[in-house]
């Protein structure tokens, strides 16, 4: 199975240039080497700042784009690793190994399953 | 066509054994994390190596050093990064020895002990048991038990990391405590099988694979710890087993054991069954699954319902709830004895059970009841006994069943 690791942060935090913060950005190679290494890693997806993102919605056939991210938070989207594990578990482990973990949050998110029906809510 | 050969011993290899593999790896390297990991690298390094040179001739060991040399050697390159981590390494004995570990049986069942330990809430015990030892996903363990896969994911995360903290140790427990341990791996054992035995909510009414799986780890408990609780266990599944095709119909409807097809019968697993009881019997403590699977098996044993040993059944019943005075098992006991009373003894007898309050909200004591009275012909009570049974239960095969019961008392009264 497929499986999303959505990295989120605090961007002071993590480039606050503390000790701590400075450390795990510097593994952060080392684990993707190592991921790609046993075949558990798709893709790694780095993501720049939300200061350099554009928001873009179509409504009634019109495209409107605004400057910035979709919503303005304190902790933002910093990057998704793509993983394939056995199972969630797995996966869960597979991200407790993200460098950056230890300074926000990794939310693990299943890829969708086509052969199943979508969701109805 | 060698590469087609290694690729398919590959996949039987991960299919057959790899709880094996992880069961050993568990011992050697000391850690879940850690086995999963180095599991995972050994199958890597088998995918690349089998087709090229062969498939090796006892491919779990094979499995069980690659795996474990993989992590050795990754410790290695790390703690020459970090000293810190090689002084952890040798603190922990992950100095590399010369021999091989062998994989041994004992190996899986050290890490039941562990999965089942009762430091661990029970919810998560049945997880752990199925994802470590049954090599289920957590999603399949989520679809089994009708949960969401983060629940049961969550459970698991947090069964390990109460093994990490409290140091619960990979072995098989000393012959001191093993009764009392052994009774919680026996006891998740059961709720595996009766889960997919009978399903409390799901379509259907008996899933296959969880039974299967159940009744693959009491034979690995019996194989290695000569318990009679343990024998009574797989004989009592086998014995379900037996009759489980038999229990529904090919709409999925419930077919009453006076209904069943009794030539339908799994007659191999009864005999297995009945071996294993006597076997146990022999010890001369019985205990309660020995017992259940004592009744189980005069069930298996008569020609029809009328022809069974109602009277055998009753006495295993009272030497049951001298053990487990549970109301469950009283219940059980008031149906035997309306069987061989009569219904009006029976019905008194359920009545008695159901006047100590705990099967209130259980749908099979008001089932029980409403089939006494139907039986005495008090069709009215019946109506009212199946309605309060109907309010219970949410399992579709057994509301089928009961409305059917119900039409069936409702015209004539």
């Amino acid at each position: 199975m497929r499986y999303a690791c959505l990295v989120y942060f605090d961007p002071k935090v993590v480039f606050g240039q503390s000790a701590e913060a400075n450390a795990a950005l510097s593994e952060v190679a080392a684990f993707d080497a190592k991921l790609r290494e046993s075949g558990q890693l798709v893709m790694g997806v780095p993501l720049t700042l939300p200061g350099e993102a554009m928001t873009v919605r179509v409504r009634d056939g019109k495209m409107s784009a605004t400057d910035g991210p979709f919503i303005e938070t304190k902790e933002v989207l910093g990057g998704l690793t793509l993983i394939e594990a056995r199972d969630l578990n797995e996966a869960v482990q597979i991200a407790a190994g993200i460098p950056l973990a230890r300074l926000g949050a990794v939310e693990v998110r299943p890829l969708v399953d086509f052969s199943k029906p979508r969701p109805r809510l | 066509m060698t590469r087609l050969a290694a690729r398919l011993a590959l996949e039987e290899s991960y299919r057959s054994e790899s709880g094996r593999v992880r069961a050993t790896l568990v011992r050697v390297l000391g850690s879940f994390e850690v086995a999963e990991e180095a599991l995972h690298e050994a199958f890597a390094a088998a995918a690349e190596q089998w087709p090229r040179d062969g498939v090796p001739a006892n491919p779990v060991a094979w499995l069980v050093s690659a795996g474990r040399f993989k992590t050795i050697d990754r410790w290695r390159r790390e703690a020459r990064l970090e000293s810190v981590l090689s002084e952890l390494a040798e603190q922990r004995g992950l100095v590399p020895e010369p021999d091989l570990p062998e994989p041994i049986a004992d190996d899986e069942l050290r890490l039941i002990f562990t999965c089942c330990h009762p430091a661990l809430a029970p919810d998560a015990r049945i997880a752990m048991t199925l994802r470590e030892l049954g090599g289920l996903t957590t999603e399949e363990i989520a679809r089994a038990y009708l949960v969401p896969a983060p629940t049961i994911a969550q459970r698991i995360v947090r069964a390990k990391a109460r093994i990490r903290e409290d140091s619960i140790p990979y072995e098989v427990p000393s012959p001191a405590a093993l009764p009392a341990r052994l009774e919680s791996v026996l006891q998740v054992i059961y709720l595996i099988f009766n889960e997919g035995y009978a399903a409390t909510a799901g379509p259907t009414l008996t899933r296959g694979d969880l039974c299967a799986e159940a009744i693959r780890l009491a034979r690995l408990v019996v194989e290695l710890v000569h318990e009679p609780e343990a024998e009574g266990l797989l004989a009592l599944l086998l014995l379900h087993e037996a009759r489980r095709v038999t229990r529904v119909d090919a709409a999925g409807d419930l077919v009453l054991l006076e209904d069943q097809d009794r030539a339908r019968w799994d007659r191999a697993a009864i005999a297995e069954a009945r071996g294993g009881i006597e076997r146990a019997l022999t010890a001369k403590r019985v205990g309660p699954f020995l017992l259940q699977a004592a009744i189980a098996e005069l069930h298996t044993q008569a020609p029809s319902v009328a022809d069974t040993d109602w009277t055998q059944i009753v006495a295993l019943y009272d030497v049951l709830l001298r053990i487990d005075r549970s109301p469950i098992v009283a219940l059980n006991r008031a149906v035997a004895l309306g069987m061989r009373d009569g219904p009006e003894a029976g019905l008194e007898a359920v009545d008695s059970v159901l006047g100590g309050g705990a099967l209130e909200r259980y749908s099979f004591a008001h089932a029980a009841r409403a089939d006494m009275q139907r039986r005495l012909g008090r069709l009215e009570e019946a109506r009212v006994s199946y309605r309060s049974a109907l309010e219970l239960t949410r399992q579709p095969a057994e509301r089928r069943f009961l409305e059917t019961r119900l039409a069936q008392v409702g015209h004539s009264g």
